[in-house]
């Protein structure tokens, strides 16, 4: 276990060296301070319109952040041929997977966590309140959705090419999920066979990542998702990250690394 | 190499007289298009504005729905995006809440995906309705001659009790939609029940009345059985007399308000109920002789 936090931990120093995190929240911060500064009609009450743009950059941004983080991984310990030193020392080629996902994921999560003190501190200073439950529940499920997703990303990376071509992919899969994948049902009720059968398939298979937004509940204030959901929610998201981190592990076990 | 360093010159040239060219070309087809107050997300938009200004005004009535709203896959949203609750929301009281647009879920998924998203038909009261002002008034920047958008804002705005806010932004509709009758309605409405200047309203309802007869005139008579909107709107010119009629008599002139309730008879069609109203006048004036 120690190997394994021992890469993660690498993994998470990366982060905070790299620009990517200050430039995306900058940007978010700058971005949702313009349109806190927009005059509508003189109502200084207006706050779902600041939060929904606030929640859509921070989604994009905790994105971008986790794809790229954990795309680039395994391809550059190879590119740059320090993989050969890892994979000497006494460490499985699985040990390293694991440690680059948990890397990965907590320093996606860390980045979260700013992101919503940001978002929390922003919708408090409109609303006077501060919804604690509602909060966490959505960046808790956000988490789990950049776990499904960094465990995607490392399957790829270990599979595709090049990271670009596994980025690329992983961003058309990761936004087609997320706004088509929870209607597939419905468009298969109104296609003939056997492309209704297929596209009812799909609909199982993939991890309906739409389950992990939350979105539209904080932004209009409603009231928290009941605690079990959010349980049942996140063994559900545990299980697609085991799938792709088993599959990850099996591709990269046989993978020539020269 | 001197050969090279003429060519990059005369490419430049060629360039710059193109620009020159073009410039004032494009500015004028702008200009032609958009009179005035292209906002800057309108310009990075270009033509696909009106596209996303319909997507904003149907995030206003998102938002009127806090969220609970049908997807694009979903039957009810064709329905909804044209029968919008925000646009008559006077429709859609308690006493007549709507059902949903869910129905049974099809499977686990669906079933349980409802636990993270609005799954309750709501509206938004008191102050919370100015939430959905901001897409309302991005629809107005980005597609200005959608009259419903101003309509739909101005009707919020007053019951907001923001008269003055309203009547800015009739008159930026009026800016760009001069001869429309609706807007010119609506801001006679403000000046006769907010600012109670009725000589002013009742200018600006009689030009309303000139802008609908020089719109609907040529237009053909509604037919019951199609419904179109290339009929002529008489219900607008039915509120225009009737806002005359009240004007008047706010002003004391009971004498003008019968007639402007005798042209109101001719189109209304309840036409009984009018003559109850211009018999309720005549009695009120021989009661003051």
């Amino acid at each position: 276990m120690n190997k394994i936090f021992a890469v993660a931990g690498v993994v998470i120093r990366e982060l905070y060296r790299r620009k990517d995190f200050y430039v995306l929240f900058i940007l978010t911060v700058i971005i949702t301070g313009l349109s806190w500064i927009v005059n509508f009609f003189h109502d200084e009450q207006i706050i779902r319109f600041i939060k929904e743009i606030c929640l859509l950059l921070i989604w994009i941004s905790a994105l971008v952040i986790a794809v790229t983080t954990a795309a680039r991984q395994i391809p550059a310990e190879r590119e740059t041929r320090t993989i050969f030193p890892l994979l000497a020392k006494p460490i499985s080629r699985w040990q390293v997977v694991v440690g680059k996902f948990i890397g990965c994921w907590i320093a996606s999560g860390l980045a979260l966590v700013v992101f919503y003190i940001f978002f929390a501190l922003v919708s408090a200073s409109r609303e006077h309140t501060l919804p604690f439950d509602s909060y966490f529940q959505a960046l808790w499920l956000h988490w789990q959705f950049l776990g499904i997703v960094i465990g995607m990303t490392l399957l790829g990376s270990v599979a595709l090419s090049t990271p670009s071509a596994n980025m690329t992919i992983i961003f058309v899969i990761t936004l087609g999920i997320l706004f088509v994948g929870g209607f597939l049902h419905k468009v298969a009720q109104g296609m003939s066979e056997p492309s209704a059968s297929i596209v009812t398939a799909i609909y199982f298979i993939i991890p309906h990542l739409e389950l992990f937004n939350v979105n539209e509940l904080i932004i209009h204030n409603w009231p928290p998702v009941p605690w079990p959901d959010v349980l049942i929610a996140t063994v559900y998201g545990l299980a697609y990250m085991a799938v792709f981190l088993v599959a990850g592990c099996l591709v990269f076990r046989r993978k020539a690394l020269n | 190499m001197r050969r090279a360093l003429l060519t990059i010159v005369l490419l430049l040239v060629l360039c710059f007289g193109l620009v020159a060219w073009m410039q004032p070309r494009r500015d004028a087809r702008i200009n032609a298009l958009e009179p005035a107050g292209n906002s800057t997300l309108a310009s990075l938009l270009g033509d696909g504005r009106q596209m996303v200004a319909d997507y904003f005004y149907t995030e206003a009535d998102v938002y009127f729905h806090s969220g609970y709203y049908p997807s694009v896959f979903d039957q009810a949203r064709r329905q909804e995006e044209a029968d919008s609750d925000v646009s008559h929301p006077e429709e859609g009281s308690s006493a007549q809440e709507e059902k949903g647009y869910m129905g049974p879920p099809l499977d686990w998924i669906d079933a349980f995906g409802r636990h993270f998203m609005p799954s309750r038909h709501t509206h938004l009261h008191g102050e919370a309705i100015g939430e959905m002002l901001p897409w309302l008034k991005l629809s107005a920047d980005l597609d200005p001659h959608h009259i419903q958008t101003y309509l739909v804002s101005d009707y919020w705005l007053r019951r907001m009790q923001k008269s003055a806010e309203a009547e800015d932004f009739i008159r930026e509709g009026i800016k760009y939609n001069p001869h429309s009758p609706d807007l010119l309605y609506a801001l006679a409405q403000i000046y006769l029940e907010d600012r109670k200047d009725y000589p002013y309203a009742e200018n600006l309802f009689l030009a309303a009345r000139k802008c609908w007869h020089e719109r609907d005139d040529s237009k053909p008579e509604p037919d019951p059985n199609h419904p179109s909107q290339d009929a002529k709107d008489y219900l607008l010119l039915e509120r225009i007399y009737g806002g005359l009629d009240r004007t008047e008599q706010a002003a004391g002139h009971l004498d003008k308000a019968i007639e402007y309730l005798e042209q109101l008879k001719r189109i209304s069609p309840v036409p009984q109920d009018v003559q109850k109203r211009i018999d309720k006048l005549k009695l009120q004036i021989q009661k003051r002789r």
